[in-house]
């Protein structure tokens, strides 16, 4: 409401390139994940080891996966609650063919499938349907997460085949695993498709303005459709890799992940209305909150502790920089 | 006529019905009075829950902090009574809407004063909130045998026939009655999601309405906190894990439009009973507890998909033509 009688600076000249690198969210970001990594070290004996470091790593790159697409998905201006549901469903489906002897190969692509199809269920309804993304994630939420308690009641899948460890328990080259080398993968990729490609102007357009994007022949439902698929199909493949990891399904799966997605992507500077956001920005994010958590974690601090400081992480973030604008608001007038 | 027999409410309390006569043509036990009644007491928390977040919704907020707010102020209260078993009831249930409306007055404030996106503030402020009872709690359990008897009995306690746990309920639905419908704040809850812009024409501060909505919700989270720890007789971290789920399932099952402004106490009633019903049922019936979670997701759906086809704007044709075009 305050926007419109706020008047506008129209400064003489733009800030120098270096100048805007340097004091961007992503610098203060990489500032605070320094600044983490050396207390760490000074906090706990620890800490500096590679193989710590390279274990500390899975705190986020399941995470992270789903981040890049959740940010996209952001910066368009929806949301997707849904995304720790897509995990459990999608586990409990491979958890499922396995019963019925699928071999490593199918059950990835089984994932997948079910990950990209969830995705599909809710872009229907948000774009097909035009229902607004939160409350329609929020009862697929519910909606998938239930199946997996209605195949699996308070039962679970395990036995998975040997070889389908590997994707969250193997390791590439001494201590880099393989989560790290997709989560290396998927953030080039999305960072090409957010930074260089029509796609992703597109993509800022409908955040910032979906009525003027659709004028200008973006085609907005379909854009918003797809990134709704790529959600999905990163929840899918975040579901591979901890169903690898863990090595068991139970319908309980990643509860509350949701939550830890999207403070990733706000701490990375996406801004929650849309519009705004980068994806250099979500890396650093992932490893600040990976960098914390497991920091925390050495330090003998229980889970549920922690999700305190990342709910404070998640409303400090955004808070910090508007009281900052409201106080220098202050001092001006 | 439509004015008198809203179309909504009729259909959800016609579907109610059909539902009660599908599961007494297989169990006729179910629809016995007393039965019905103890239905009515099992959903009671979630008919006081669903009004409070009725007002949030219809100010275009979101509260999903209600269940770790119930389950905060009702550890609290429960080591409050462990700690001082002779504290009157009344004095403790005073606490719980108090710590509730602190709580929801945090939400409040970042929403009204900082202009945070309500559904990240309350995302927040559940897992703080949830973080909170493992701290003073310890990660301990508040057993029946710690409280005293006065506590745990007070929501059993029959007046007139119910319990005093569905008084709770139906004194809440009545002041909400007359809250939306004759009061000034309530209107002003209506004006602020129908047309912010033109609430602040009309005078209304739109920022404060949305906070005490937020205050209101809290408060009611922190009675129901009371009223849940007492009839169950336990508190611990988890109660109610995921219960704001089923919160604005029963709203948005009640015809309360996401998008704020459309709603009625009578909707978001009939879409908690709603739940209720299928939640008592389905043992009956003999499904797995385990359809719940499935099934208000679905019932969430197919509520949203229904009330936006009832109620699309027709004012923006030129829009809706440049969409079928593309």
């Amino acid at each position: 409401m305050t926007d419109a009688t706020q008047t506008r600076h129209v400064p003489d000249r733009l800030n120098s390139r270096a100048a805007r690198i340097f004091k961007s969210w992503e610098a203060l970001l990489l500032a605070v994940a320094i600044a983490i990594f050396v207390i760490n070290s000074f906090a706990s004996p620890y800490f500096l080891s590679a193989w710590n470091l390279s274990d500390a790593t899975f705190n986020f790159t399941e995470k992270a996966m789903i981040a890049f697409a959740m940010a996209l998905l952001i910066i368009s201006g929806e949301i997707d609650l849904s995304v720790a549901s897509i995990i459990a469903l999608a586990s409990t489906a491979m958890g499922l063919a396995l019963q019925y002897g699928a071999g490593t190969p199918e059950l990835v692509i089984i994932g997948l499938t079910v990950g990209v199809l969830c995705g599909a269920f809710n872009g229907f309804f948000v774009t097909g349907l035009g229902l607004p993304s939160i409350v329609v994630t929020i009862g697929t939420m519910s909606l998938f997460r239930g199946i997996s308690f209605i195949i699996l009641g308070d039962d679970a899948f395990r036995g998975y085949p040997a070889s389908f460890s590997w994707f969250g328990q193997g390791y590439i080259y001494w201590v880099f695993t393989v989560e790290m080398l997709l989560f290396v993968i998927i953030a080039i990729i999305y960072g090409v498709l957010l930074h260089k490609t029509n796609f992703g102007r597109a993509v800022y357009a409908i955040g910032n303005n979906p009525t003027g994007a659709l004028f200008s022949g973006i085609r907005v439902a379909r854009v918003k459709f797809i990134l709704f698929l790529l959600t999905g199909l990163m929840s899918g493949i975040a579901a591979v890799c901890l169903t690898s990891r863990l090595g068991s399904t139970r319908p309980s799966i990643a509860t509350g992940m949701e939550l830890e997605v999207v403070t990733m992507v706000v701490l990375g500077g996406v801004n929650i209305l849309g519009g705004s956001g980068t994806i250099p920005g979500v890396v650093i994010a992932a490893f600040v909150m990976g960098l914390v958590t497991f920091g925390l974690g050495l330090l003998n601090v229980p889970g549920i502790v922690m999700s305190i400081f990342i709910g404070l992480l998640l409303i400090g973030v955004i808070a910090l920089p508007r009281l900052w604008s409201m106080a220098a608001a202050g001092r001006k007038s | 006529m439509t004015r008198l027999i809203p179309v909504r409410e009729t259909i959800l309390g016609g579907a109610i019905l059909v539902l009660l006569l599908l599961i007494s043509s297989r169990f006729s036990g179910f629809v016995t009075p007393t039965n019905l009644a103890n239905v009515f007491n099992d959903t009671a928390p979630l008919i006081i829950l669903a009004l409070g977040q009725m007002v949030v919704i219809l100010t275009r907020c979101i509260d999903l902090s209600v269940a770790a707010n119930l389950a905060l102020t009702g550890m609290a209260v429960a080591m409050i009574n462990v700690a001082m078993p002779g504290l009157p009831i009344p004095v403790i249930i005073a606490i719980a809407i108090l710590l509730g409306a602190i709580m929801g007055a945090i939400n409040g404030v970042l929403v009204w004063k900082l202009a945070i996106p309500p559904i990240v503030v309350t995302l927040g402020t559940m897992t703080i909130f949830r973080g909170i009872i493992f701290l003073i709690s310890d990660g301990k359990w508040v057993n029946s045998h710690e409280m005293s008897p006065a506590f745990t009995d007070y929501p059993r306690m029959v007046l007139l026939g119910l319990p005093v746990l569905s008084w709770a309920a139906i004194i809440t639905i009545i002041l909400f009655g007359i809250m939306m419908a004759r009061t000034q704040f309530g209107r002003s809850i209506f004006a602020v999601g129908g047309n912010p812009h033109a609430a602040i024409y009309t005078g209304i501060d739109v920022g404060k309405t949305q906070f005490w909505a937020f205050v209101v919700s809290g408060a009611l989270a922190g009675l129901t906190g009371y009223l849940w720890v007492s009839r169950f007789a336990v508190a611990y971290v988890d109660i109610a894990g995921g219960f704001e789920l089923e919160v604005v399932a029963a709203c948005v099952i009640g015809g309360i439009s996401i998008a704020g402004g459309v709603g009625s106490v009578g909707g978001a009633v009939l879409g908690a009973i709603f739940l209720g019903v299928v939640k008592n049922a389905l043992p009956v019936v003999n499904i797995s507890p385990f359809w719940q979670l499935a099934i208000s997701g679905s019932a969430i759906l197919i509520a949203v998909a229904f009330n936006a086809r009832a109620g699309r704007n027709k004012g923006r044709i030129i829009l809706k033509e440049a969409e079928a075009t593309q």
